[in-house]
Order: C-alpha cells, then structure tokens, then sequence
C-alpha cells in the first residue's frame, strides 16, 4: 500500500532530478562549448556528438543541457517570485473584510486573465529580452494565480472553530498566522508550486520559441525548438531532444506534486 | 465584586437584524449561570461577544464588563484586540461544541496545549512537557503521554473534548464559558465530561457559563438559568424557581418536556418491575 503512494514521487523525482543532474553539470562542463560549430551541418548521432549536430554545426546535446539550466533556473526562480507575492497579497486579501477583499479579488482576477505571453512582451519590450525578464512575467503571472488560491484557503481556515478556539486563549493574529494558517495551507500551496515549476519550464519555452525569452547565443528549449524547426524532417532529433525533456520536465513536477499532496497531510496519511 | 457583569447587550447584523436583544446578567465568583434556548435564540452569540469573539460582520452595542483579574472591570464592547488577548484565556475562555473543529488538524495536542502553557506561564523544555501532561491528567485523561504526542483524529470525540477543556482551563480563567460543551457526545461520555467539568469548576473556584438547548444537562451542573429566546431573555432566576414555576410559555414547555421524559421513564421502569 505504502509503495503506490509513493510511487508517483519516485518516478517524478527521478525525471526531474535527471534534467536537474543535466542543469548542474552543465554549470562545469559541457562536451563542446555553446556556440562553437564542432562538427558538419545536420551531423548523425555519433560518439563525438551524442544527439548530432544542429543546422549551423553545434553540438547539440550541449545545447540541451544549457537548455536545461534555464528551464530549471526560470522555474525555480519564477515560482518564487509567484509565491513570495502571491502569499503575500492573498493573505492580506484573506484577512481582508467587504471592499478591501473585493478590491483584491478583482486585481487577481484581472491580473489572471491577463495573458503572460502579452505581459512578457510588455516587460521584454521596456528591459529587453533575457532570462530575467522571462522570469518576471511569468513570476508575476503565476502570483496572481497564488494569491488567489491563498486568499480561498485562508478565508477557509479562518472560519474554522479551532482559530476562535485559539483567539479565546490568547494566541494575537500574527502568531494564529504561523501556528495555525500556514501550517494549515502550505500543503495545498506546495503542490501547486509543483506544478507551476513545470509550467513555468513550459512557458519559458513558449517565449523563447517566440523571440521573447533567452536571447542567442543562449539555448533555451524553445529556441532549440524553434530553430529545428525548417529541418524537422532531415534531421529530427533536433527537435524530438528538447521537446521529450520538456514533456519529462512538467510530467515529473506534476508526479512530484501528487506524491507531495499524499505525503504531506497527516490527515491523508492515516487512510492509506 | 462581580466576574461578568452585561448590561442591555445587542449584536447586531449589517442589515440592522437583532440576533440578541437587550440582554442583561451578571456572574458572581463561584456562580454557575446556565443560559438555555433552543439554536438561533442567541447564547451562543452572547457567548462569543464576552471573550470579543464576534464575527466581523456582527456589531455588539451595550455595556459587557469583565472582571481584567486585577480587582477591576474591563470594556469588552469596543475594546482594541490587543487588550482583549490580555484577558482571553487568563480571565474569561470558552470550550465549543465540536470538538473536532475547535482542535486544529495539523497540530499534536500536546503541541496546541503548550501554546498558552508557554505564553502565560512562560514555560520551556521539560517543565513545559511535566505542565501539558499536568494538564491532561487534570482533565482524566488516561495515558496523558499518549494523546500528547496524538494528532485530534487520532483520538476519541470525549478525550478531544477533555484535551479542549484542558486547553481552555490553561492559564486558569475565573470564568469558563462552556458552549453546549456535551451536545456532540454521546450520552454515557456526556455525563463524564459533565462530571469532570463540575469537579474542576468547583475545585477552583471558578465561575461557570453553561449554554445548551437541554434543560436536563443545565439542571446537573448549574444553580441560576436564564432562558432565551429569539434574541431576548424571556425567563431569570434560581433553577429551582424556575423549574418549579416557570412563568413564560417557552420555559413551560421546556420544563413540560423534560417531564414528559421522566414520567415515561417511570412508567418504563415499573413496567420492567412489575
């Protein structure tokens, strides 16, 4: 019984600690430097060049691996930044009472509809696009999707006897927040930390792949993508590398977050 | 010099609905107040408003003095939050219904137990464990070191009652609210957590509010009632009086009700004699 649930954690560990282990090597050493043409055009899968070569000569598997910093980087960065804010402003908007709550409801709202791609364009159109302004639009994107989130969950536990119950002994409210309400929340919190990390990856990649994120000579997945894309049928490992790592990505962190969920809750824990 | 003295108490809703209107009492040290009514008449709200408890969209108006445990009466109506945390748990505190939901899930008991444990009495370490298992033992509860270390549902609904009347009994108010304490038991744990209650509330000292729907249960454990209906006292005076001669319609029939019960018990138990 114990091994199902813990299943999903292992496979998802295992698929994101594999990119993960890319990510950190790459920091040290990558078998042939970014932007060095190392070999023919298009060059076959061979021991000098384990994924092939791209359209301009570079070792492609190189690439992958930078391309699995960035999206490790973007993830783990923009999902920070989502958290930080998004915890922030929906604990406020959860203590908040009638106009103060509805004015925050409605900024969250407004700021979820609005699309990150168009939000990206805005930053990258007044900083330039890098990496950091990829992880800021979907940082601030993402934050508005915690915060709405939080303000539900806190607003849930607020109602419950046990705060009253705590309030009648004493306990002041800054203290109710870190015995009570976040121990109470942050379960459901991490797991969707989880899976936005997979879907920041996934959306750092849809910018790049639109011009919008890690600029040349950078090798974000998205602009692997992109640039496989004229020769898709040539050569299509090219493309078939930085797309499976991606699917690995946001599968893994969404098996983590399942496997997270069941370990986390005391409550869950004693069904199994 | 009276615990809890209420003078003319209405909570109001946004919309300007009375849920408890005018209503006025007074606890003395060592008094034991039974406030009966069905659900909606507006204990329990007149309970939540003695400790400042109120929900944000309910306005109390009136005067509610609590003793402040320094020989002097304090404002409840009105007062800053950071006074009332002085009093909430010291002076006045309050056991719920539902045991269940009054515990937080994610906490150990004998973790929730050491939170006013440790602010009140500024305990640490080992004196903080001896004064939890203390506590527990207080509340008869047999192996205090087991429910300590237990999470709420891994424990039965009369030890997480008890673990609460510990939590409330803490830093050793003078007046307990107790808000249909027993209501959520069942009846052979009812009459145990009954006992325990009496037992401590007069081995204290201590002054008792007893809010229940259950004319039977308030007439084990307390000597004065009130009656409340719709919001408004409509019945006051020593349990005898007013089980004796209860003047309004509502407190008669709560009363004929409770003798309906007794008298079929009588003929239940004679019938098994004859």
């Amino acid at each position: 019984m114990k091994k199902r649930h813990t299943l999903p954690l292992i496979i998802g560990a295992t698929l994101v600690g594999f990119i993960a282990i890319m990510a950190l090597i790459s920091i040290f050493w990558t078998p042939y430097s970014v932007g060095d043409m190392t070999g023919g055009r298009l060059g076959p899968l061979s021991p000098h060049h384990w994924l092939g070569t791209d359209k301009l000569g570079r070792d492609l598997l190189s690439r992958v691996m930078i391309g699995a910093r960035i999206a490790i980087t973007v993830g783990f960065c923009s999902v920070l930044i989502g958290a930080i804010l998004g915890v922030v402003f929906g604990l406020v908007a959860g203590f908040a009472q009638s106009w103060v709550d509805e004015s925050f409801s409605a900024m969250f709202d407004i700021l979820i509809a609005f699309p990150t791609l168009l939000l990206a364009m805005l930053i990258v159109a007044a900083r330039g696009a890098s990496i950091t302004s990829a992880i800021v639009a979907i940082g601030i994107g993402m934050s508005a999707i915690v915060a709405r989130l939080t303000r539900l969950l806190v607003k849930r536990v607020l109602a419950k006897d046990f705060i009253t119950a705590s309030r009648a002994s004493g306990t002041s409210w800054a203290r109710i927040i870190f015995i009570h309400v976040l121990p109470n929340i942050w379960t459901t919190l991490i797991v969707t930390f989880a899976l936005q990390f997979g879907f920041a990856g996934l959306t750092e990649a849809s910018l790049s792949y639109l011009g919008l994120g890690a600029p040349p000579p950078n090798a974000s997945w998205g602009s692997l993508l992109q640039e496989a894309q004229a020769t898709v049928l040539t050569s299509p490992v090219a493309a078939i590398a930085p797309g499976v790592l991606l699917v690995c990505l946001v599968i893994g962190m969404n098996l983590i977050a399942d496997g997270l969920r069941d370990v986390a809750d005391p409550t869950l824990r004693r069904s199994r | 010099m009276n615990v809890l003295e209420v003078h003319d108490l209405s909570v109001e809703t946004g919309d300007d609905y009375k849920v408890v209107s005018h209503v006025s009492f007074s606890v003395a040290p060592g008094e034991r107040l039974g406030l009966i009514g069905e659900s909606g008449s507006g204990k329990s709200m007149t309970a939540l408003a003695v400790m400042g408890l109120l929900p944000a969209e309910l306005k109390a108006s009136g005067s509610l003095l609590l003793s402040n445990g320094k020989d002097a009466l304090m404002q409840i109506v009105g007062a800053a939050e950071k006074d009332l945390n002085e009093i909430r748990g010291t002076v006045a505190s309050i056991v719920f219904q539902e045991p269940l939901t009054a515990l937080d899930p994610l906490m150990k008991i004998g973790r929730q137990l050491s939170e006013p444990l440790r602010r009140w009495q500024g305990l640490k370490g080992e004196e903080l464990n001896e004064a939890i298992i203390a506590a527990l033992t207080e509340v008869r509860i047999n192996k205090p070191g087991r429910i300590a270390s237990s999470y709420p549902y891994e424990i039965s609904g009369g030890e997480r009652q008890r673990a609460a009347i510990a939590m409330a009994l803490a830093c050793e108010p003078s007046l307990l609210i107790a808000d249909e304490p027993t209501t959520a038991l069942d009846v052979t744990v009812q009459a145990e957590v009954l006992d325990l209650l009496d037992a401590i509330v007069a081995k204290r000292g201590m002054s008792l509010l007893f809010i229940s729907h259950d004319l039977a249960v308030v007439s084990k454990i307390t000597d004065h009632v009130l009656v409340m209906k719709d919001g408004s006292v409509v019945e006051s005076g020593s349990l005898r009086d007013v089980l004796r001669s209860p003047r309004h319609p509502y407190t008669r029939d709560l009363v004929a009700s409770a003798k309906e019960l007794d008298n079929a018990l009588d003929i239940a138990k004679k019938g098994a004699g004859s």
